[in-house]
């Protein structure tokens, strides 16, 4: 009797903790009905969005926008800055001629709350994978090679930090940033849709350097180096000839590159006959652009290969460095400006207090409306920026980025303040992201991306919709087959079944771990074998009936047999269960953890609770038949 | 209701007919695995990119993409080696590369591509509604999995042999695991044969095999345990026979229902899930018939050729 007791308060015990962490989820603590209207700057109303469901606190457009839209409460109204993705003009009907900060207000109208639970209720809910709402995943490995045991521990720390910091700044909703081992970082984001973006921002170095410009004497004697090197050397490089016969034409293929060259004012090239080209192979790649070298795209390949050669690298002028120029967004295939500077670095990123995106005011038509990133140094920053742009008036300072020269632009007068701007041709986005990277530091090591997953929105929600749909129907013939075939026994295997599959949903939510689609796949397997626990049970309850035992003695013995059974056969799989977590990857992992959740659970259910309501049901009235 | 009526077929003595199946099916599969060279490894074990693109047309009456406009615009910008496949809808299309450099720019470049040469299914979307996902994966994280796969598998085979050591008898154990090998062989076998890739998730799938042909082995394993002790003046052959014929009801409702679950995910779990599915199929089935007419009759056949053995030395003596 004992034994009974204490089985009771155990089912019940597992009820009320599955309850306590399923309900949030049917009751959508956080979730309301919500209309919002949008206004445009005239206070016109260009947008509304009703009867949606809305989480408080989330983005209305999509996380990676700016944090000023999220959802707030009845009456207030959300200023939205930036542009509103396509997706949603779309929906608009209208074409409206964004600038790229215009400002609009969004207002939430009215709110019906679904049940609201009480406040000791659990505030964890069951969260799905980035396969099934969509999101990216990274796997970063801190390059950490040349470092010494000490250093590489504590560039992969200040790796996790600053990715860390770069990804809150960057308006993600629930990120997760883990270092899964000795240089390994895994970052999640889910519900992201921009990946690109995200990926860039992450894995950017932003050394951040400042370069004064070579004079134009050890320009050309750098020019003149190199090509009297590459001529007398020619035999051994006349590979390079036909690389750029193969880039001009590849590049010809692939972008139809006119006749005339792209830019006319760019025509002037240092030498260009045809027989001398041998003599000045080099020269003849770069043209003058204004103020600015320029390589044309149909030069760009074999100049890039020239000066990546280590004999050519070797010859420069000791002091000298030739480096590109930043691509521009709205030409990608476009002529490039090339800076030849002295390779001392006058100032870097660390001496940096803050940096932050502004916008070009002003008639200037290079500048106005468009995104800067503005530089504030700290006190010695300040200081040495000071003398160098004292010492160095009217020569040009070059701004580097991770050896990218992003502008260079000559110096007027002293700067005593310590302010600096980096302009070019950026996007609002661009500018925005470069301000996180130089405000969040700079990585300690190099970062690279080994592995990326990434998966969109609807792509996520076709997934789960498929899956629940596999699942569901999937149990509703199960649950049919075993009422039909052991009738009202079935009935109860049915209900253990169900139990089953909500104790498993709790148990994600208690421990933090996302329902995936292999986690689906997972729950529909224990299906198999919970069932296969019951009917284990039940023909041998059969055969000990039709051997002529009561019902009473069959049930009892029915149970003893199958669970050694049982037992030996959830034990085997729960071992490959754990081998396959030890050695998974995310996904696999998810397989693994509900496969184990699972195997637990359908023992509890169909052994234990099952055992319960058939004792319930024989001990009211002595019984001398049993439907099953 | 009964599925079947005190059953009593003879399995042991149609053991030979089934070994013959049996080999047949593993020698086709290994006939098409050497064909091919080897599994087809998916892009989680040879590092690779590989993009799924939605090419719905902007106008809902239009014919679907046609893959080969696909597979030409690709092929003549510099990316031949790129697979291409349809995936689940005529309109998804999943792009492969296996070989590549510079994965990043790659994959910037065949979206520009695609879009250019699609304008109709593909220059109107937002980048996030035309490539539906991505993967990229270095080759050297590829080649770290591939060990840990085997390493897992092999683990997980011995956890087994041992548990099951400790809870039966060592040959108990080895019949077992050499039905578990013949069920993944065939699986792996059935896999190439169908074209079919293997991937981390399939990995997982051959596991979930292991797991399940297990179970239906130790059910019946418990039983012929119980059965030895009971009727010991009985053949052993026979002991088994009868054995194997007291659980195929179990047997059979089991499988069943499990590959209920599993064809609902096979044909409704959409094309995400469908080749892990299929993994599952292939192997349920296998399991369930290698419980019976593998792992039992090895346990006669040892019991035949260790009793042969004794007999000769008896003899010799």
């Amino acid at each position: 009797m004992k034994k009974n007791w204490f089985r009771t308060v155990c089912i019940i015990v597992v009820f009320l903790v599955t309850f306590y962490y399923l309900l949030p989820l049917i009751g959508k603590k956080q979730y309301s009905i919500c209309n919002i209207e949008v206004y445009n700057q005239d206070s016109v109303k260009i947008y509304e969005v009703t009867e949606q469901e809305y989480k408080i606190g989330s983005n209305l457009f999509g996380p990676e926008f700016d944090e000023s839209i999220k959802i707030a409460d009845i009456g207030d109204s959300i200023t939205v800055k930036g542009r509103i993705p396509d997706d949603i003009l779309r929906n608009l009907d209208v074409e409206i001629d964004w600038d790229e900060n215009q400002i609009i207000k969004a207002k939430l109208v009215e709110r019906t709350a679904k049940v609201e639970l009480p406040s000791w209720f659990s505030k964890k809910e069951l969260k799905l994978g980035l396969d099934l709402q969509g999101g990216m995943h990274l796997m970063l490995e801190v390059d950490t090679e040349e470092l010494s045991k000490e250093a590489a521990e504590s560039s992969v720390k200040g790796a996790l930090e600053i990715i860390r910091n770069r990804i809150d700044q960057f308006g993600v909703s629930e990120p997760a940033i883990q270092k899964i081992s000795k240089n390994r970082i895994l970052v999640q984001l889910p519900g992201l849709r921009d990946a690109n973006r995200a990926k860039d921002l992450i894995g950017k170095t932003a050394l951040l350097e400042f370069n004064l410009a070579a004079n134009n004497e050890d320009i050309t004697k750098t020019v003149e180096a190199i090509d009297s090197y590459l001529k007398n050397n020619y035999d051994k490089y006349a590979y390079l000839g036909e690389i750029e016969e193969e880039a001009t034409a590849l590049e010809e293929a692939l972008f139809e590159i006119p006749e005339e060259p792209v830019d006319s004012t760019a025509d002037t090239t240092l030498v260009s006959t045809d027989e001398e080209k041998h003599e000045h192979l080099f020269s003849s790649l770069i043209a003058i652009y204004g103020q600015n070298f320029v390589v044309k795209p149909e030069n760009m390949k074999l100049f890039r290969k020239i000066i990546a050669l280590p004999e050519v690298m070797n010859i420069i002028p000791s002091g000298i460095m030739i480096l590109m120029g930043k691509v521009n967004p709205k030409d990608i295939y476009g002529t490039r400006p090339v800076y030849f500077l002295y390779d001392t670095v006058e100032l870097t990123g660390a001496s940096l207090k803050s940096a932050d995106v502004r916008i070009g005011q002003g008639m200037d038509p290079k500048t106005a409306g468009k995104p800067y990133v503005s530089l504030q140094f700290n006190n010695q920053g300040a200081g040495i920026f000071s003398k160098v742009t004292g010492e160095h008036r009217k020569e040009r300072l070059a701004i580097v980025l991770d050896d990218i020269v992003h502008s260079a632009p000559v110096i007027q007068d002293k700067i005593r303040d310590g302010n600096a701007q980096i302009t070019g041709n950026f996007t609002m986005n661009e500018a925005k992201d470069l301000a996180i990277v130089l405000q969040a530091g700079n990585l300690p090591a190099p970062v690279n991306i080994i592995e990326e997953r990434t998966v969109g929105p609807s792509l996520g929600s076709d997934s789960i919709r498929a899956g629940f749909k596999a699942a569901l129907i999937g149990l509703i013939i199960v649950t049919l087959f075993m009422l039909i075939y052991y009738k009202l026994s079935g009935f109860i295997a049915d209900i253990a079944l169900i139990c089953n599959v909500l104790i498993i949903m709790a148990v994600l939510t208690m421990l933090n771990a996302a329902l995936t689609l292999p986690g689906i796949a997972g729950i529909i397997l224990t299906i198999g074998m919970a069932v296969d626990a019951n009917v284990l049970i039940f023909e041998r309850i059969r055969e000990e009936l039709r051997s002529g035992k009561t019902v009473r003695t069959a049930v009892d013995n029915g149970y003893k047999r199958a669970i050694i059974t049982i037992a030996d056969a959830n034990i085997t799989t729960l071992i490959t269960a754990i081998v396959l977590y030890q050695f998974g990857t995310g996904p696999i992992k998810g397989f693994a953890v509900t496969l184990s959740i699972g195997i637990l659970a359908s023992m509890f259910t169909a052994i234990v609770f099952t055992k319960a309501v058939f004792d319930g049901i024989i001990k009211r009235k002595v019984r001398t038949s049993l439907s099953i | 209701m009964r599925l079947f009526k005190n059953p009593n077929i003879d399995f042991i003595k149609r053991r030979k007919i089934a070994f013959f199946i049996s080999i047949i099916v593993i020698i086709s599969g290994i006939v098409s695995l050497i064909i091919n060279s080897g599994p087809k490894y998916g892009i989680d074990f040879t590092g690779g990119i590989l993009i799924e693109f939605d090419f719905t047309p902007d106008d809902p009456n239009s014919a679907p993409i046609d893959i080969q406009e696909v597979r030409d615009a690709l092929s003549s910008q510099g990316f031949s080696d790129a697979e291409i496949q349809e995936f689940g809808n005529p309109n998804h299309i999943l792009v492969k590369i296996r070989t590549t450099q510079n994965p990043k720019e790659d994959q910037l470049n065949i979206i520009s591509i695609l879009r250019d040469k699609f304008p109709d299914n593909a220059g109107n979307k937002q980048i996030s509604d035309f490539q539906l996902r991505s993967e990229q994966v270095g080759s050297k994280i590829g080649e770290e999995l591939q060990g840990k796969a085997i390493i897992a598998i092999l683990i997980s085979l011995l956890g087994i042999i041992i548990y099951i050591w400790w809870r039966f008898e060592l040959t108990f154990g080895f019949a077992a695991v050499l039905a578990l090998f013949h069920d993944v062989i065939i699986t792996i076998g059935l896999l190439s044969i169908f074209g079919k890739e293997i991937n981390i998730a399939i990995i997982g799938a051959l596991l979930a095999i292991v797991g399940y042909s297990l179970n239906d082995t130790i059910v019946l394993f418990v039983r012929i345990r119980e059965n030895l002790k009971v009727y010991r003046r009985e053949k052993y052959k026979s002991i088994i026979n009868h054995s194997i014929n007291e659980v195929l009801s179990r047997t059979i409702i089991t499988s069943l229902t499990t590959l209920i679950v599993v064809l609902s995910l096979y044909f409704l779990g959409g094309a995400v899930i469908n080749d892990f599915a299929f993994t599952l199929l292939c192997g349920i089935i296998v399991g369930t018939y290698s419980s019976i007419f593998i792992a039992s009759p090895v346990l006669v056949a040892y019991r035949n050729w260790s009793s042969r053995k004794t007999e000769r030395s008896s003899k010799r003596k």
